[in-house]
C-alpha cells in the first residue's frame, strides 16, 4: 500500500549565533540530521529515543510547526516541505498533533468549549448551535462530561487536560495524528487511561498515528513498528514484535536493558547492555557512527565511518558496523541480547 | 476548584489591598464628579464676579474665588474632567500604538523586530517630556494636541513590554496547537497571544494614566498646555502663582488635587501588579 507519510532525508538544522551588534554564528544543532521513514495508512509507527535525539523536532516539521532545512515530507505524494503556506494551511484538516505538556498546551484563557471549538472555527466547518453540538460531541468522545464545556483548563487535572487536547485534535477529523509523548507527563496510573482512549480512537475512526515517546515498553504496548532514533538519526527501524524479540542495534538494546521486567528473579538475573557517559551535545556530534562514544560493542573504523541504515531482512534495517560481521566474530555478550530479549 | 474565570481571580486579590481599593474609590468620585461637573461645580468656571475677587472659602464659594472672581470649586471639578480625559485618551492612544508595534515585532521577528526594536529605542532616547514641549510649540496648545501628542511619544514603553511577552508567549504549546489547528496569524496573535499579555499592559497603562495627568499639568503650568480660559488643575495652579502670599486656597486646592489623583492611579496600579503576579495564581 502506498504510505500515507513518507519522510525522505529529514533534515532540519537550527543555527546558533552569539552577540546583538555582530552576530556570527558559532554552530549548527542539527537536532533532525537525515530521518526517513514512512508510515502506511491505520498503522502506529512508534519513535523511541531519549530526550534531546530530535524526536520533538520531527513531529514538529511533519506539521510545519518548524521549517525543514532540507528533504522531502511527502503526504499523499505531495510535498509538505515546500508548499506554500495557503496551501499547508488547507492539509492541516489531515495532520494533528497532540502534545506533551497538559498544562501548556490549553490556553490558560480560553474555557475548553472555546479550545476544542478553534480547529472548527478556523475551517468555518460549524458555528451557532451546531458547533456547540460537535464539541459536546468531540468531549463526549473523549471522556470528558460535555457540561464542563465553560471551563478553564485549570479546573481539570492533567489526565482530563489531556482528554481535553485529544479533542481538539479530533475536532478536524484528521488522517494522521502525530502524539508527542501524550503520556510521558501522566501518572502511571492516569498513563494506561489515556493509551487506551487513543487505541480506542485508532480503531474507531482509522487513524493513522506517529507515537512518540522515550519509554519503549509504552511504545511497544501502542505501535505496529517502531523506529529508534539517536542524536537526530535513526538508528534502527522493524516491527514491534520483531526489534522486542531481535534488537539488532546496540543502542536499541541499551534501551530494552533498561525497561524493568515484572518478574524478580528475571530482573536479577538477566544481562543489563548500559551505555557509557551521556548523550553528547548535538550542536558537535561525534563524528563516525553517531553512538560510537557510548556503545559497549565499539569498533575502530566505527569512529570513523558512519554506519548507513541498511536492511538485516525486508523489514528490519540497522545502522551498525556489527551488522557486516559474520556471526562468529560478534562480541558473545551481544548476540547474548540479541537472542534471549523476549522478556518486556 | 470552583468556576472562575482569571479576572475574577485577579479581583479578589485586588480587594485584598486595602489602600488600592480606596484609590479605587477615589478614582470613581472624580469620574463622577467630572462627568456631572455642571451640576456638582454649581457655578460656571469661567464666569467672571468682579465683585467677588480672591475671596478665601466661604459657604458660597467653598473654595474661594480667583482674581476675576471665578468660583475655584467650579474651575476645579472642570478642571477633573479635563485631567481625566487627558489621562485616559492619550494612554488609550499610546496602548494601542504601543500594543500594535509590539506585537507586529514579537510575533513575526526577523527584520520587522529588528525596526521596531530600534525604533523603540531612538523613542527612548529622547527626553518625553520636552520632546512633548517642543512638539506643541509647534502644533499649539488644545487639549486634543495633548492628548494626540502624549499618545504619540510616550508608547516605547507599552510596544517593548508587548513585544517580550509575545517572544514568551509564541513558542509556548498552546500557540503551536493553534497554529497547528490552522489558526491564521491575526487570530494567534489577538486570540491566544494579546490575552495572555494584556495583565502587566493594564498595569502599566494604570501608572501612565497618572503621569500623563502629571504632564498635563506641568504642560500647562509652564503655560504650554491649554489655552487660559480652559481651567485644568495645572493652569490653575500658573495662575495661582502670583497670589500665592494673599490667596493660599488658590495653589493648594489644584496641589492637591494633582497629589491625590496621582496617588490613587498609582495605588491602583500597584494593586493590580500585586494581583497578577503569576506566583499568587491558583
Amino acid at each position: 500500500m502506498a504510505p500515507l507519510l513518507d519522510l525522505r532525508d529529514l533534515k532540519v538544522y537550527f543555527p546558533v549565533s552569539r552577540g546583538v551588534i555582530f552576530r556570527r554564528h558559532v554552530g549548527i544543532v542539527r537536532a533532525v540530521d537525515g530521518v526517513s521513514f514512512a508510515i502506511a495508512p491505520g498503522e502506529t509507527l512508534g519513535l523511541v529515543g531519549e530526550s534531546g535525539c530530535g524526536k520533538s523536532t520531527v513531529a514538529r516539521a511533519i506539521l510545519r510547526l518548524v521549517s525543514p532545512t532540507a528533504g522531502e515530507i511527502l503526504w499523499d505524494g505531495e510535498d509538505l516541505a515546500r508548499a506554500p503556506a495557503a496551501v499547508m494551511r488547507r492539509r492541516r484538516r489531515d495532520l494533528q498533533m497532540i502534545f506533551q505538556d497538559p498544562y501548556a498546551s490549553l490556553n490558560p484563557r480560553m474555557t475548553v468549549g472555546d479550545i476544542v471549538a478553534e480547529p472548527l472555527k478556523t475551517f468555518r466547518l460549524a458555528q451557532g448551535k451546531a458547533l456547540k453540538e460537535e464539541v459536546q460531541r468531540l468531549m463526549h468522545l473523549v471522556g470528558l462530561n460535555p457540561r464542563y464545556i465553560r471551563r478553564y483548563p485549570h479546573e481539570f487535572s492533567g489526565g482530563q487536560r489531556q482528554r481535553i487536547g485529544i479533542a481538539r485534535a479530533l475536532a478536524l477529523r484528521p488522517r494522521l495524528i502525530v502524539a508527542d509523548e501524550p503520556v510521558s507527563a501522566l501518572d502511571v496510573s492516569i498513563q494506561a487511561q489515556i493509551l487506551n482512549l487513543l487505541m480506542d480512537l485508532r480503531q474507531q475512526f482509522g487513524l493513522t498515528y506517529l507515537f512518540i515517546s522515550h519509554d519503549l515498553a509504552v511504545v511497544r504496548h501502542v505501535s505496529n513498528r517502531i523506529a529508534v532514533m539517536y542524536l537526530g538519526k535513526i538508528m534502527e527501524i522493524a516491527e514491534a514484535d520483531e526489534i522486542m524479540a531481535q534488537p539488532l542495534h546496540p543502542y536499541t538494546q541499551v534501551l530494552l536493558s533498561a525497561v524493568p521486567i515484572p518478574d524478580p528473579v528475571a530482573e536479577r538475573e538477566r544481562r543489563r547492555i548500559v551505555a557509557k557517559g551521556d548523550l553528547p551535545s548535538p550542536l558537535n556530534p561525534p563524528a563516525g557512527c553517531p553512538f560510537h562514544t557510548r556503545c559497549p560493542f565499539v569498533m575502530p573504523h566505527c569512529k570513523t565511518t558512519e554506519p548507513p541504515l541498511k536492511e538485516y531482512n525486508a523489514a528490519h534495517l540497522v545502522a551498525c558496523h556489527l551488522m557486516e560481521l559474520p556471526r562468529e566474530q560478534l562480541p558473545s555478550a551481544y548476540v547474548d541480547v540479541r537472542v534471549t530479549p523476549a522478556h518486556v | 476548584m470552583t468556576r472562575e474565570a482569571y479576572w475574577v481571580l485577579v479581583w479578589r486579590q485586588f480587594c485584598k489591598h486595602k489602600l488600592a481599593l480606596a484609590g479605587l474609590a477615589v478614582i470613581g468620585v472624580m469620574a463622577i464628579m467630572a462627568v456631572l461637573a455642571a451640576w456638582v461645580g454649581r457655578y460656571s468656571p469661567t464666569a467672571y464676579d468682579l465683585e467677588a475677587m480672591l475671596q478665601p472659602p466661604s459657604p458660597a464659594h467653598w473654595f474661594g474665588t480667583d482674581e476675576l472672581g471665578r468660583d475655584v470649586w467650579a474651575r476645579m471639578v472642570h478642571g477633573t474632567r479635563v485631567s481625566l480625559q487627558i489621562g485616559f485618551v492619550a494612554v488609550g492612544i499610546y496602548v494601542a500604538v504601543g500594543i500594535l508595534l509590539g506585537a507586529l515585532a514579537g510575533y513575526y521577528g526577523g527584520w520587522v523586530d529588528l525596526w521596531i526594536s530600534r525604533l523603540i529605542e531612538v523613542m527612548y532616547c529622547f527626553p518625553t517630556f520636552f520632546l512633548i514641549l517642543a512638539v506643541l510649540a509647534f502644533v499649539g496648545p488644545s487639549i486634543y494636541n495633548i492628548m494626540i501628542v502624549i499618545g504619540l511619544t510616550s508608547w516605547p514603553g507599552i510596544a517593548r513590554l508587548v513585544r517580550g511577552e509575545f517572544l514568551k508567549l509564541r513558542s509556548q504549546d498552546f500557540v503551536q496547537a493553534s497554529i497547528a489547528a490552522g489558526a491564521g496569524d491575526i487570530r494567534v496573535m489577538f486570540r491566544h497571544l494579546l490575552p495572555n499579555a494584556l495583565a502587566p499592559v493594564l498595569v502599566s497603562a494604570t501608572f501612565g494614566v497618572a503621569s500623563a495627568i502629571l504632564v498635563e499639568s506641568s504642560l500647562s503650568y509652564l503655560g504650554f498646555g491649554v489655552p487660559p480660559y480652559v481651567p485644568t488643575w495645572g493652569s490653575i495652579l500658573s495662575q495661582a502663582q502670583e497670589f500665592m502670599d494673599i490667596a493660599w486656597w488658590l495653589t493648594l486646592s489644584p496641589g492637591l488635587a494633582i497629589f491625590i489623583t496621582i496617588t490613587a492611579f498609582n495605588l491602583v496600579g500597584e494593586g493590580l501588579r500585586d494581583a497578577i503576579d503569576p506566583r499568587l495564581r491558583v
